[in-house]
This record gives C-alpha cells, structure tokens and sequence, in this order.
C-alpha cells in the first residue's frame, strides 16, 4: 500500500519539542469507495430490489404459518433418520479427525524439515478444504450408492480437511523443548512426539473435533438432500409432498437435538480448556 | 539422582481410571454409530464409476471454464461472488442489532438468553429451506440466493459480535463520560474504535465461508454457481463438473489468500 502515501502524503505534525513526525492518512476512503463498487455490481448482478421485498415479504412466512401446528403424530417416524443423521456425523468426525493426524504432523514445519513436503501437504489439505461438502456427498452418492455411507464419506473428508489445518497450526505452535530434550538422550522422533508434542495439542484438538462435531450434526441435516441418508431425506420428502406441518415437526426435533448436543459439548470443551 | 526420578513420577496424578472410562465411552459411540452404515447400497460398478468421475474431472472442459457468455464459469463465479458479498454485507447489518440485545452486559440477562435462543433457532434451520420460503417472495433467481446467504449468515456473525461485545473495555466509555463526551462522542470514539476489527475480521471469514456454501443454493434454484454444476452431475456431465470445480477451488483460495491477509492485519492493528 505503499503507492496510498504516495497520492495522499502523509501528515506533518510538529511536536511540542520540535520534532516532527508522519501521520498517515486514513484508509477509509478507499475501502469505502472499494466497498461502494462492489455493492453497485453486486446489486446489478443480483437483481436486489427492495420494492419486490417490501410488497412481497410476506410471502416469507406462509410457509412458516403453515408449519404450526408441528404434526406430532410424526414424530415416531424421525427418531430414525435423526439418529442416523447423528451417527453419521459421529462416526465421519472420528474418521477424519483420525485421519487429520498424519497429515497435520506432516505439514507442521516444526518436526518436518523438508520443504516440499510440508507444501505438498498443506496444498492438498486446502483443496480437499475448498471443495464443497455438498459435491462429495454427491460424488459419494454416485461410488457408495444412496443412503449413510455416503454422508459418513463427505462428513470424514470436510472434518479431516477442517482439523487437519487447525492441528497443524497448533503444533507449530507448541512448546518445543520437551520434544528437543527427549530426541537428544535417543527417543526416536515418533515416540518423542507422542510423548512431547501430542499432550501439549491434545486438549485443543479434542475440543476441535468437537467443535466440528456440533457443526456436522446440523451439516449432515442438509447432506441428506442430495440422497445421503439422515434427517434431510425426510426433510426433502416432506417438502417435496408440502407437508409443512411434518417439516416444522423435524425441525424442532433437529433443534432440541443440536441444542442438547451443543450443550454437552460446550460443558466438555470448558473442561477441556 | 534415580530415585529422586522416581519419586517425582509417582508424585504423578493417576488418570488411568479415566483414561479408560474414556476410551471405553469412545468405542461404544464408535460401534453405536456403525449401526447407521449400511454397505447393501454399494454398486458392483463403483469402482468403475469412480475411475470416471476423477478422469472427467481432472480434464475440464476449458469451453467452458473461458467461455465469457452468462452459461460460462467466469460469469456464474461473478454471481455466486455478487451473492456471497451482498448476502454477506445483509447478513452483517441485520446481526448488529440482533447481537447488541443478546449481549449480557449491555442487556439484562433474560433478554440475552431470549436473543440467544432466536440466534440458535435460525441457525438450525438448514439453508435450502429458507432458500424455498424466499423463492416464494422473488422467485428463483439470484436475489432469492443472496437473501438465503443473509439469513444464514447471521448465526455465525452475531455469535462472533456478542463475544466482540462481551470482551468491550468498558472502563473506556466511563473516562469518556468523566471528560464530559456526549453519546455520539462516545459511540465514536469509545465503541466504534474496539469494536470495528473484530467485526471487520468476522464479516470476511463469514465471507469466505458463504463463498464456498454457495453451491447449497443452488439444491433450490437459488441462483449461483451451484445449479448448474448439480445439474452436470446429476447428468453425469464430470467435464463440465471438472470446469466448474477448478474456477470455484481457484476463487475461493485466492479468496481465503486475501481475506487471511487482511485479517491478520486487523488482528495485528
């Protein structure tokens, strides 16, 4: 940003005793003007128009209208595909956390020394990141055919992905001389590490996979449209039919569910931190 | 020197008790939850539908991923960037109100925990419906998408803002009021100044994120990139899958590059 003091030169303030000194201007400006333009194209783009929102609003809420009274009367048939959704989200979380832990020591420039493979690591821990969960469900869809499997497959790659980044930034940042001190009187490096650098990141990285545990239960309740099992084949099924008093059914049972899985695990992270 | 060792490891607190409670509780959650497996769905081709898939993708159709007409990857990116940015930018304004009644230092406790409870039921509900309450108000489309994104993003956002809010020095605004500020002074240069990184921070990682949700939209017809690559998968279509995926991967790490430059940057000052 060096050319923004050029334009715009700095300001020269003299100090009580006579020094002076530079106060560079203010950014603002120029992010407003950024953030200017990239509204006007977004809303051209997008066709925003807050006429249509105004008049039409309400429209929002016919089909939250329609979903009170929740039909209780299906509520035996959601216990299944709420516990598969949680299974699912159970057992891909444990995978690819499991998983994560190679790859994250192999990308951790600490322990590793060679260049390359730390960048290849850290390349293919983002691509698997950026490709959207969604599309492996799909793609998993079409190799595992419809149903669990499917979803365990896209919720194990977008956990191994996610923790993968985080446990490699957190074991760079450990404490090293534990691990030192252990490989100078001849611990191998696999053993100084699970002795010396694993108790330092493990309570940060159970609290992680925790953490992307909450967050896959109500990931896997959208995983289930594209056909891969869980609470979202029925929530799909349902609105395709316009039941939506069953709809509203589900998702107060997601909710009660996520809100109590959230709760232990909040409880179990403070006790971990 | 031996014992002196010794003695301090037997000092050691005893965990194995619960080591094993734990590793125990872990493996019946593992074998629970392999119940929910069920192989049966496994097609005898899977092997062969997958060499596919990977060969369609990793050779993409560049027509298409240079193709600068509306059907083209570089437009459908520009869209699904316009909606992410604008469902972005809502999602923040309509957080900041949301967030201040749901913080415990601003307002008494009961009306955080009511604000609270507001925020964890619209982060529930799961994106394509809402993507199918606002097809209702515009009809499918783009805008449909960006006000999807904006509901959606607003969970995450205020979560972030109420710990903002929270962790307010407000000893400052008082040494303000003592020097006799009028609100408008205060909220100026008392709240303003504490809370603007934080917020900036959050709404570009929100950002980032919506950017990489936006193929949920297009389960709806909600606009964006994620239509027509469902619509190439669902008709086995891998090249044109393979383009889309190779603009959408390349935008969101220069994205993710950008917005974790700048962010490092608020956090630093």
């Amino acid at each position: 940003m060096n050319w923004y003091d050029k334009i715009f030169p700095p300001k020269k303030i003299v100090l009580s005793d006579g020094r002076e000194i530079l106060e560079k201007r203010s950014r603002l400006p120029l992010v407003i003007l950024l953030l200017v333009i990239a509204t006007v194209v977004s809303v051209q783009v997008t066709g925003f128009n807050f006429d249509v929102l105004i008049n039409r609003g309400k429209e929002f809420f016919t089909i939250i209208q329609q979903m009170f009274p929740p039909e209780v009367n299906y509520l035996p048939k959601i216990w299944g595909p709420l516990f598969d959704t949680i299974k699912m989200s159970l057992l891909g979380s444990a995978i690819g956390a499991l998983l994560a832990l190679p790859f994250a020591v192999l990308a951790a420039s600490n322990i590793v020394h060679n260049r390359l493979v730390i960048t290849i690591t850290r390349l293919f821990l983002s691509l698997v990141r950026t490709v959207p969960t969604l599309i492996i469900a799909l793609i998993a869809t079409y190799v595992f055919g419809l149903g669990t499997v499917a979803g365990t497959t896209a919720i194990a790659v977008f956990t191994f992905a996610y923790i993968g980044k985080l446990l490699y930034e957190q074991i760079e940042t450990v404490d090293m001389g534990a691990y030192e001190a252990m490989e100078s009187f001849g611990a191998t490096k696999v053993r100084s590490f699970f002795a010396a650098i694993l108790p330092q990141v493990l309570p940060s990285y159970i609290a992680n996979c925790l953490f992307c545990f909450e967050g896959n239960v109500r990931y896997a309740a959208i995983l289930g449209y594209v056909g891969a099992g869980g609470l979202g084949l029925i929530l799909n099924e349902k609105i395709s039919w316009r039941e939506y008093s069953s709809v509203g059914m589900i998702l107060i049972t997601l909710f009660i569910a996520v809100v109590i899985i959230e709760a232990v695990s909040h409880y179990l992270r403070k006790k971990l931190t | 020197m031996q014992k002196n060792i010794q003695e301090q490891l037997a000092k050691q607190p005893k965990t194995w008790i619960f080591q094993i409670v734990c590793a125990l509780i872990f493996v019946v959650l593992m074998a629970w939850s392999t119940s929910a497996l069920n192989f049966s769905g496994i097609s005898e081709g899977g092997g062969e539908i997958t060499k596919n898939i990977f060969m369609g993708i990793f050779t993409p159709d560049t027509d298409m991923l240079f193709n600068l007409t509306k059907q083209g990857v570089p437009y459908l990116l520009l869209e699904t960037m316009c909606i992410a940015f604008l469902g972005t930018v809502v999602g923040a304004i309509l957080a900041v109100p949301i967030s201040f009644l749901s913080a415990s230092n601003i307002v008494p406790k009961p009306v955080a925990l009511v604000g609270r409870f507001f925020i964890m039921i619209v982060r529930t509900v799961p994106a394509f419906v809402y993507g199918l309450m606002f097809i209702r108000v515009t009809g499918p489309g783009p805008f449909a998408g960006l006000l999807t994104m904006s509901l959606c993003s607003i969970g995450m956002v205020s979560k972030m803002y109420i710990e903002a809010i929270e962790d307010m020095d407000i000893r400052i605004l008082e040494s303000l009021d003592a020097c006799g500020c009028t609100t408008f002074q205060k909220i100026r240069y008392g709240i303003l100044p504490q809370l603007m990184p934080d917020f900036a921070s959050t709404i570009i990682y929100r950002f980032d994120m919506n950017l990489r949700d936006a193929t949920v939209l297009g389960l709806v017809g909600a606009g964006g990139i994620g239509s027509p690559l469902i619509f190439a998968m669902n008709a086995y279509r891998w090249h044109e899958v393979g383009a889309i995926l190779a603009g959408l991967i390349v935008l969101v790490l220069i994205i993710e590059f950008i917005s974790g430059r700048i962010r490092i940057k608020l956090a630093r000052g």
